[in-house]
């Protein structure tokens, strides 16, 4: 079910409203069983896969919190014994522990892969006809983010920093809660899990806020990120070379951001409307001033996922610890001290570029990325140097803004790669902009020529210029939030909303509109 | 607390550990600087500092630190 879709939006308004009819005792189950209904729209195969991951990552917290409650009761029966040998049997459970999970992990991130790579080569189909085997490529909704939101939890419980979950279906709707089931946000239990058990009472406020986010999300993606998508396909069907290049760069950054942001708000406002806060996962994302702030508010629970859970743990491992030692003896302090951290940096960069799909433009993009952020801390110092140099230059608002601009410039050049998922002719159409001189295509109406009219391209930089306002009037707090405390004026606002989208929106209230980029092409 | 600071020392030696409150926060140990620390800790105290204990406040300060070495020391 597509989240912009008139069909989401009936699925959404019954949930609610059977949401607060039922007992308060329930309202978790009327949660699990709208996430039942909503994902059995992406089909019998994707619906197993959900199934296989809620059973298997169920199985190892429970193994893993029965062994766990065993240790604690064998540690305060044994108060007597020396520190050491109640030291070595903790770390006896706790490694059995570890091998429950990485068994749970290695299954769940081998199906991961399987349903995104393998699958394309050698899948097997099972119909009526029997068995057979060929390229099937499986397209297995959400299944990148539910993977990592249960392999999470799995780390957290072998960590000992999340309960276990003993209700299966309880566990079922934590890994399975509709909403971030298409493109995240990658929730952790400690955030978000009581608050689906908990009973929430019907208030005003929850619905308006929720509402208004669910309508400015299908505003980004309606009125922006779907209206100025003809433009990025042409310009990278029709091969365009030169300035149509920048533009492709400016475009896509265009539509992205409206796509998943506006994607996310739908996500976010709907659980919203049910009382539910699931982490957010943008932060204005392009006033950042570096890189590494830029990776700080965007896409934020993947990032923070990659930090704690592969970067964190790589980097204290006995063998970086001992490459650590090594480097530094062998190699003096400066190479030594950098030498684990940016193996640790290059290692989790790859995940990254791999989870976003199995491809090379991926792994470019993600060394792209690593390379810019690496840079950036050896050049730290000399930043540190101008900072104190020029400390008013440094604060004022041109220079601020120039380090916004240079960060999205520098952004929108690493994210193409997704647009050709071709690495040499990404690269060709980038030096075409100092081959090709034709910047005369930006005057002479050609761009026009791209499948996106001259009002089109009017109302797509209205909608920018309103996400722009929008997006500053809330950095405080959300502008909903201070909607809602003016009833005439919110009220006025969200009509408002609504009637720009239907009037604005591409094709209308979104029969036609295309999948989110963040729940289909990348995962 | 003698030795981790001067663990600490070895670092940044114009910090004053016994003051500073923000070592994290205030930009003073930065990512490599917390890897060393972490392969340092463990060698001279006999722990394992796990990845779930690397957070802001558990390196803001050298007592911060000093009580995530007393905690992981004791079972």
């Amino acid at each position: 079910m597509n989240f912009a879709s008139i069909e989401f939006l009936c699925f959404l308004l019954v949930l609610v409203a059977a949401y607060y009819l039922a007992p308060k005792r329930a309202q978790w189950v009327v949660l699990l069983a709208g996430s039942v209904v909503f994902y059995a729209f992406a089909g019998v195969t994707s619906c197993l896969f959900l199934l296989a991951v809620i059973v298997i990552s169920y199985v190892s917290v429970r193994l893993i919190g029965k062994r766990q409650s065993a240790c604690a009761a064998w540690l305060s029966e044994h108060k007597e014994l020396p520190k050491e040998e109640r030291k070595a049997y903790k770390n006896k459970s706790k490694k059995g522990n570890l091998v429950i999970v990485c068994v749970g992990i290695g299954v769940l991130i081998a199906a991961l892969v399987y349903a995104k790579f393998v699958s394309g080569y050698f899948g097997i189909r099972v119909s009526g006809a029997g068995i057979s085997f060929g390229a099937y490529a499986l397209e297995i909704m959400g299944i990148s983010y539910y993977t990592f939101i249960a392999v999470g939890y799995m780390l957290d419980v072998y960590r000992e920093k999340a309960p276990v979950q003993k209700n299966f279906a309880k566990h079922a709707l934590f890994v399975g809660f509709f909403p971030q089931l298409v493109m995240g946000p990658i929730s952790k239990y400690s955030d978000v899990g009581e608050q689906y058990f908990v009973p929430h009472a019907l208030e005003g406020k929850n619905l308006y806020t929720g509402a208004v986010r669910v309508a400015w999300g299908f505003f980004k993606k309606l009125v922006v990120a779907d209206a100025i998508a003809p433009a990025v396909g042409a310009i990278v069907a029709q091969q365009r070379s030169g300035v149509y290049f920048l533009l492709l760069c400016l475009f896509y950054s265009i539509r992205i951001y409206g796509d998943f942001t506006g994607g996310i708000d739908i996500v976010l406002g709907s659980a919203e409307m049910l009382g539910i806060r699931l982490p957010e996962n943008f932060n204005r994302p392009f006033s950042s001033k570096s890189t590494a702030e830029y990776w700080r508010r965007w896409h934020i629970t993947m990032g923070a996922w990659f930090t704690n859970y592969i970067f964190y743990p790589l980097s204290v491992t006995k063998s970086m610890q001992k490459l650590s030692k090594w480097s530094r003896a062998h190699l003096g302090t400066a190479i030594g001290k950098r030498l684990p951290v940016y193996i640790t940096t290059i290692v989790t960069w790859l995940a990254t570029g791999l989870w976003h799909g199995i491809a090379w433009n991926f792994v470019v993009w993600a060394m792209l990325n690593c390379l810019v952020l690496l840079v950036s801390q050896e050049l730290e110092p000399l930043y540190t140097k101008f900072r104190t140099k020029f400390p008013r230059l440094h604060a004022s608002a041109p220079y601020q803004t120039f380090m916004a601009v240079r960060t999205f410039c520098l952004m929108a050049l690493i994210r193409v790669f997704d647009c050709y998922m071709n690495v040499p002719l990404t690269f060709q159409k980038f030096f075409s902009v100092f081959t090709t001189p034709n910047w005369g295509s930006l005057f002479d109406g050609s761009v026009t020529s791209l499948g996106v009219s001259a009002a089109s391209f009017c109302v797509i930089g209205v909608g920018i210029l309103f996400m722009f306002g929008v997006s500053r009037l809330g950095k405080d707090r959300p502008l909903r939030e201070k909607l809602w405390e003016r009833p005439w004026l919110g009220s006025f606002a969200l009509a408002a909303l609504v009637f720009l989208v239907l009037v604005f929106g591409t094709y209308g209230l979104g029969y036609d509109a295309s999948a989110f980029i963040y729940g289909g092409t990348f995962n | 607390m003698e030795q981790l600071i001067e663990l600490l020392e070895e670092l940044h030696p114009e910090i004053d550990y016994e003051t500073e409150e923000g070592l994290v926060d205030n930009g003073i140990l930065d990512s490599l600087d917390i890897v060393t620390l972490i392969t340092d800790i463990n060698d001279a105290f006999d722990v394992s500092i796990p990845a779930e204990e690397i957070l802001p406040e558990n390196f803001n300060s050298a007592r911060a630190l000093w009580e995530l070495i007393e905690r992981l020391d004791t079972v």
